[in-house]
């Protein structure tokens, strides 16, 4: 059984298609699924939230690899976005009274319909110039989300009514990582299947060289506009999750500081990746937690310096990301690939 | 004058793309490296340069010497300031400076001012279409005029030897042979040490002195020139005359029965 091919063994269309090449990455891969699933059967209801946050941050930082990583266009919103979803979907619940299981799709349409509004500078605007036109995309959400007071409820957020089936609700840690989880899942496998179809593959020669692209009758408006609302659905049904996790919404998660954490994510994970996008999102999910845990050990040891050691996590967090952009400038899902082709033939590097 | 002697390189640690390549420049002289698309010749231009290490590439066999002095690993702004400087591929000016403003740049690591000047009159002398448009944007030249811009602004480094990888990359062949007469008369002129990659192999041949022919990241043949254009091989696969002497036929040719002798 081998573990990955060592050349190209494909002799027809159909090995040509798959996702998963060996019987191997098979067996791997769907023993991590199980084990996803039985993951919280055996762990703390501390770590099955925190795994449910991770699935919240995989499918949002998909969304902006969409937009930033394969189409190529910065965006600094996808906090606010993640926002307009979370209040679309209580509005649903609450006023509308539609279920979760329709609430949710249609708060992320609703959230790529804002999305593409704020994508239309894109018309005309490249590179940098664009992501401060998303920026204004976010201060301008940002500033509906407290003065919309009949959708948001202002300032003092609103409540998020849990999902339900029958009479099941999911108000559990468990049952929201199994909802969670399962969505991520199935974002991952749309997401993956999207980069290799012909719109993905669009996306990613507007990105390369737009020119190109044009000329082979690839319309760039309509592309990157479809990135941005791609994204933003994405982002949409984050938010809706977000606060079936939280239970309660308000204004002051969704801000710039929350963009540039997905922002970060894709960075450190690896811009135009699906697999940067998990590795990116549970590395800055994971961090700060790892941290705080890390440094209350250490305050406790040492409680005279404790609040000093205790000031010290936001810099050290800094200080990890930086080191980690210096030694791994094009993320970990290419230090993953080097890993891959290093074992190709082992035990020869090449 | 430069020696390059077995060096193997391989980017990303995984991918080996140099298996053990050497070859020297002599003094004064032009040496041309010929081959294939994907022989590594423009790997062992940067290899030389120093630049493999913004590729992630690295030397991991071999040495590279010159003046005597060895070069592995050293970063590419000091290998300029050794008297190496390479005209990358494609021609790389600086569009929003201008003409006069590029081939300042070409001189960053000098600090005579008379002399710059005196060599911007020169480099003028050798292309004189530039001083036509010295104060115009390079980004707006033509592509054979930002060639010339190219060839220019590493004069103004006075290399003591010149790397040219492509210079006829996607010009009319008049052009080509005009570019190509002035690096002769760089050569003969300025005394600067060159060395072309080329795929142009017939005028490479003509205006060099020693040839090498890579393919598959190895030097596969080299000789004097002139030895280099009478080979059989050289002549059917990179000049393209078959053995009557005559241009190669290819209606009545069963090209799949000659080998190339070198790969065995």
């Amino acid at each position: 059984m081998s573990v990955a091919h060592c050349g190209d063994f494909r002799q027809s269309y159909k090995d040509d298609m798959k996702v998963l090449e060996t019987r191997f990455v098979r067996v791997s891969v769907g023993a991590f699924l199980v084990l996803l699933y039985v993951f919280p059967l055996f762990m703390s209801n501390y770590a099955t939230s925190t795994m449910t946050t991770i699935g919240i941050a995989v499918i949002g930082a998909l969304g902006i690899n969409i937009v930033t990583g394969f189409t190529g266009q910065i965006s600094l919103g996808q906090g606010a976005f993640m926002g307009v979803g979370a209040f679309a979907c209580s509005y649903f619940m609450r006023i509308l009274h539609m279920p979760f299981w329709i609430a949710m799709p249609a708060a992320g349409l609703t959230t790529a319909a804002v999305g593409m509004v704020f994508g239309l500078p894109s018309a005309r605007l490249k590179g940098l110039y664009l992501a401060i036109a998303t920026l204004a995309a976010q201060f301008i959400l940002q500033y509906l989300f407290i003065h919309m007071e009949a959708v948001t409820g202002g300032s003092n957020g609103i409540p998020s009514p849990p999902p339900e089936i029958g009479s099941f609700a999911f108000d559990g840690d468990r049952s929201k990582y199994y909802l969670t989880i399962t969505i991520a899942v199935l974002a991952v496998l749309f997401t993956t299947n999207l980069v290799r179809s012909r719109d993905g593959r669009a996306f990613i020669a507007v990105r390369d060289h737009y020119l190109s692209a044009e000329i082979m009758g690839i319309h760039l408006f309509k592309y990157r506009l479809l990135s941005f609302a791609v994204s933003a659905f994405y982002a949409g049904v984050a938010g809706s999750l977000w606060g079936m996790y939280t239970g309660y919404i308000s204004a002051e998660h969704f801000t710039i500081a929350e963009s540039i954490n997905y922002l970060a994510m894709i960075i450190i994970g690896g811009l135009g990746s699906v697999l940067g996008s998990i590795f990116g999102a549970i590395f800055m999910t994971l961090l700060p937690q790892a941290l705080t845990v890390g440094t209350g050990a250490l305050a406790q040891t040492f409680p005279k310096i404790g609040f000093l050691i205790m000031s010290f996590k936001d810099g050290v967090f800094g200080l990890i990301v930086i080191l980690f952009l210096i030694f791994e400038p094009d993320g970990l899902a290419h230090r993953w690939r080097q890993i891959k082709a290093y074992w190709k033939l082992f035990p020869f590097s090449y | 004058m430069l020696n390059v002697n077995n060096i193997e390189v391989v980017y990303s640690d995984v991918i080996l793309v140099l298996k053990g390549l050497s070859l020297a420049c002599k003094e004064g002289q032009i040496t041309t490296l010929l081959g294939a698309n994907g022989a590594g010749k423009s790997t062992t231009l940067k290899a030389i340069s120093g630049l493999l290490k913004s590729e992630e590439g690295e030397v991991t066999k071999g040495t590279i010497e010159f003046m005597g002095e060895k070069l592995n690993g050293m970063p590419p702004e000091k290998i300029v300031r050794k008297g190496i400087f390479q005209v990358m591929e494609g021609r790389r000016v600086f569009e929003d400076l201008d003409v006069v403003e590029n081939l300042r740049c070409g001189a960053y690591t000098r600090s005579d001012r008379a002399g710059v000047k005196r060599d911007i009159d020169l480099v003028f002398d050798y292309f004189p279409r530039l001083r036509d448009r010295r104060s115009q944007l390079s980004g707006y030249l033509s592509g054979g005029e930002q060639q010339m811009l190219a060839i220019g602004r590493a004069l103004m480094a006075r290399p003591r030897l010149l790397l040219l990888d492509e210079p006829s990359l996607g010009l009319a062949p008049l052009l080509v042979r005009e570019i190509f007469r002035i690096i002769a008369k760089i050569n003969e002129e300025e005394k600067t040490t060159i060395l072309l990659v080329e795929q142009n192999a017939s005028l490479a041949l003509q205006v060099a002195s020693y040839g090498y022919i890579m393919e598959m990241g190895k030097v596969v043949l080299d000789g004097p020139c002139e030895k280099l254009r009478e080979n059989p091989d050289v002549r059917e696969f990179y000049l393209g005359i078959g053995e009557g002497g005559t241009k190669r036929s290819f209606k009545n040719a069963k090209h799949y029965k000659r080998r190339k002798r070198w790969l065995s």
